[in-house]
């Protein structure tokens, strides 16, 4: 809809003199013909031919709560953008085509595939997992179009796609935490309260739970290094509808720490049995499968005091380097257009767009190399915090840039069933604390 | 993990996937049709468990009165309208349907209530649990949702064999052409059918809610343990869906305590070392 009405109406041009000649041009045409016509339509076009963005995340699927936000997000900012941006002096409308990757990796490389070759994007973004990121950054680094993604661990997205730590890559760029980040960030938190320091640890058979099972740098291995006693479960299949048997081993172990790599669903049967089978730990961490308040919700009332690892929320002090809009007004705005509460991918989302779009404005030329060349120089401050690739401390290898990192606990809330609060901030001291770590409490 | 505790931890599992199971049994032992969608109309019904207790205010065993008569309507008008126009050209076309089904039914409830998870609220059941000797720890839930699935089962057994209609399934099952022309109404008798196999797809839709988080995109996974089960027990019988979703559980149970990435693959093994052994699966109570 948006690419029609575009191309139908002839863009305005920038000066006042042409905008007059083109309007006796008209008038002496008389009528409509003049609209269309191919010399109008194209003069205008070369003056300014309008940036596409292509955008690609999952909206629909089993993981398509990370894409949810990812419509309003589009929305906002092309309506922000108005007529356009400035680049290399001239002025362009932006259009963002946002694009489903179904939660499926073929399907996000396929209309990675279409963006590139039928609408001939001038960049790339795309968000929230492997599945997605992974492909889209592919086919990007094959097709010479830059590319920029967020929302999965930079492990996962930079040895996922084997890449070598001295040469990096040529068009694609990333910027999120790492495993290595959070398996630190649990280690400190736990240690924040006193517990008999027995951890017990089940990670998921898939991509993410294999990254984190890695015996030199993996989750047990880095918590054991902080002197935890670390039990470690194993792997289980992703879609186990029981788990009575590790729940018998934490139990036999005492474990005071519960920590796992969870689905939602598989959380919620593991989190129910853990009461049938009379198991109460102190700390209960699951990675990714709280990262939603729904999720939380669904757990009735023993989703208090569960821990997850927080990238993003509303208290974060960072402001839309396009917008400027702090955190929290983006997430009202959000929570008020939705009727939802705010979701850690909302922030990324629009991170995503707000970093492509400062390159654009920096770029030397609308053609690729200059729009990558841009994003290789990006020093800049979105709403997720600080964004460069220029070769710093958060910089751990080229083409990636770690964010901050903090521990949440959820939390009963008033506006909405939970509230995802910050209780742990030492690897991000910039980001504020609401209030201290605390055990489960069970009633 | 003790050995009778395997035992009962997997009986009671297999009791859930027993339940998934038994509105497949039916409409394959019936009308040899593999609907592909099962796992959907089992999503759907947490969904419309969910829309009923928003509406009424009931807790979500009570939600089955509206529940279950709005499940076997849909049944009755998915068979009548639309299934049973794709009987006669063999069993692709309404393999085909059926996936179109699910399709449609994944994207409808996406459009009409958004990617995130909802659950359904019991209370304290939910997490209770009986304590018996020997530290092993049975949850409330579990035992109620196998005992919904045994006397499911029973009433769908007195239904076959001591009613008419049960004896006309029977005889559609058996043979259709000539039920025909015993004066057996096929298309009727088919659309009741899957009428009462949306009953238990229901039955087994809000429970699962109860159990777990769902999404739209949760009812593909279901459908090849619902299958198992099927195939495990034997083509056309009720017990034998019971026994094969046990099989399944206990399966599940082992491989967990021996290593827990082997507890699905264990109950896959299982089905297939079953299937070698006896082709038609344990209790065939149709032929083929």
């Amino acid at each position: 809809m948006k690419i029609k009405s575009a191309k139908s109406r002839p863009v305005r041009p920038a000066k006042v003199d042409r905008g007059r000649r083109q309007v006796i041009r008209f008038l002496a045409a008389g009528s409509a013909a003049a609209m269309t016509s191919p010399w109008v339509f194209q003069s205008s076009r070369a003056a300014s031919r309008p940036i596409k963005i292509g955008m690609i995340t999952p909206e629909t699927g089993p993981i398509a709560a990370f894409g949810e936000p990812s419509q309003w997000v589009a929305d906002g900012v092309s309506k922000f953008l108005g007529d356009g941006i400035v680049v290399a002096g001239d002025k362009h409308k932006v259009q963002i085509l946002n694009r489903d990757s179904q939660s499926n990796p073929n399907r996000a490389s396929e209309v990675a595939a279409q963006l590139i070759n039928n609408d001939n994007v001038d960049i790339m973004v795309a968000s929230s997992t492997g599945d997605t990121t992974n492909p889209v950054s592919d086919q990007c680094e094959l097709n010479g179009v830059p590319c920029i993604t967020s929302d999965d661990p930079w492990q996962s997205w930079f040895f996922g796609r084997k890449g070598d730590p001295k040469k990096g890559f040529q068009w694609t760029y990333h910027f999120f935490w790492g495993f290595d980040q959070v398996a630190n960030m649990y280690a400190e938190m736990w240690l924040s309260i006193p517990t008999n320091k027995k951890a017990g640890v089940m990670l998921t058979n898939d991509p993410d739970g294999i990254a984190a099972s890695d015996p030199q740098h993996g989750l047990p291995a880095t918590l054991r290094s902080h002197g935890f006693d670390v039990n470690y479960l194993g792997l289980y299949p992703p879609l186990s509808d029981d788990f009575t048997a590790q729940i018998t081993q934490l139990k036999n172990m005492k474990a005071d720490i519960a920590c796992g790599i969870f689905n939602p669903p598989q959380f919620a049967i593991f989190w129910t049995q853990c009461a049938q089978q009379g198991f109460q730990p102190k700390i209960m961490t699951p990675p990714k499968a709280l990262l939603f308040p729904t999720a939380v919700e669904a757990l009735g009332d023993r989703g208090a005091g569960t821990s997850t690892e927080v990238w993003w929320s509303h208290h974060h002090p960072f402001k839309s380097g396009l917008t400027g809009e702090t955190a929290q007004q983006y997430c009202d705005a959000y929570e008020k257009a939705s009727g939802k509460q705010w979701t850690q991918p909302l922030g990324f989302k629009h991170a995503n767009l707000e970093v492509a779009i400062d390159a654009l404005k920096r770029a030397k030329k609308l053609d690729a190399a200059s729009i990558r060349d841009a994003i290789a120089q990006t020093d800049y401050k979105s709403i997720v915090g600080p964004i460069t690739w220029k070769g710093g401390p958060t910089n751990p290898v080229p083409n990636v840039c770690t964010t901050p990192l903090v521990g949440g606990q959820w939390e009963k809330g008033t506006k909405w069933k939970y509230d995802l609060e910050i209780v742990f901030n030492k690897t991000a001291p910039e980001i504020p604390l609401d209030r201290p770590f605390t055990a489960i409490q069970y009633s | 993990m003790g050995g009778l505790n395997i035992l009962i931890q997997g009986g009671l599992l297999g009791g859930f996937y027993a339940l998934f199971a038994i509105g497949l049994s039916l409409s394959f032992g019936i009308m040899r049709l593999v609907n592909i969608a099962h796992g959907d109309f089992i999503v759907l019904s947490a969904y419309v468990g969910m829309l009923a207790i928003q509406g009424t205010g009931l807790d979500p065993f009570s939600s089955l009165v509206i529940v279950v008569p709005a499940m076997f309507v849909l049944g009755y008008a998915v068979q009548r309208g639309l299934l049973n126009f794709t009987l006669a050209g063999g069993l692709l076309p309404p393999l085909l349907v059926t996936f179109g089904i699910s399709v449609i039914i994944q994207n409808g409830l996406l459009q009409g209530f958004g990617a995130y998870d909802h659950r359904l609220h019991e209370g304290p059941i939910e997490t209770a649990s009986l304590h018996l000797p020997g530290g092993i720890d049975v949850g409330v839930y579990p035992l109620v949702v196998f005992a919904v699935a045994v006397l499911g089962i029973a009433a769908l057994q007195l239904l076959f064999y001591q009613t008419r209609l049960g004896r006309a399934f029977r005889a559609v099952s058996d043979d259709a052409d000539t039920a025909e022309l015993m004066g057996i109404d096929n298309r009727k008798l088919y659309a009741l059918a899957l009428g009462i196999a949306m009953v238990f797809t229901a039955i087994a839709g809000v429970l699962f809610g109860i159990r777990t988080i769902f999404d739209p995109a949760a009812g593909p996974i279901r459908l090849i343990l619902a299958f198992e089960a099927v195939i495990i027990g034997g083509l056309g019988s009720m017990w034998g869906t019971l026994v094969g979703g046990m099989v399944l559980g206990i399966a599940q149970a082992i491989g967990a305590a021996l290593n827990p990435n082997w507890q699905i693959l264990a109950g896959h093994i299982a089905f297939l070392v079953i299937l070698i052994i006896r082709p038609n699966g344990l209790f065939p109570r149709t032929r083929d």
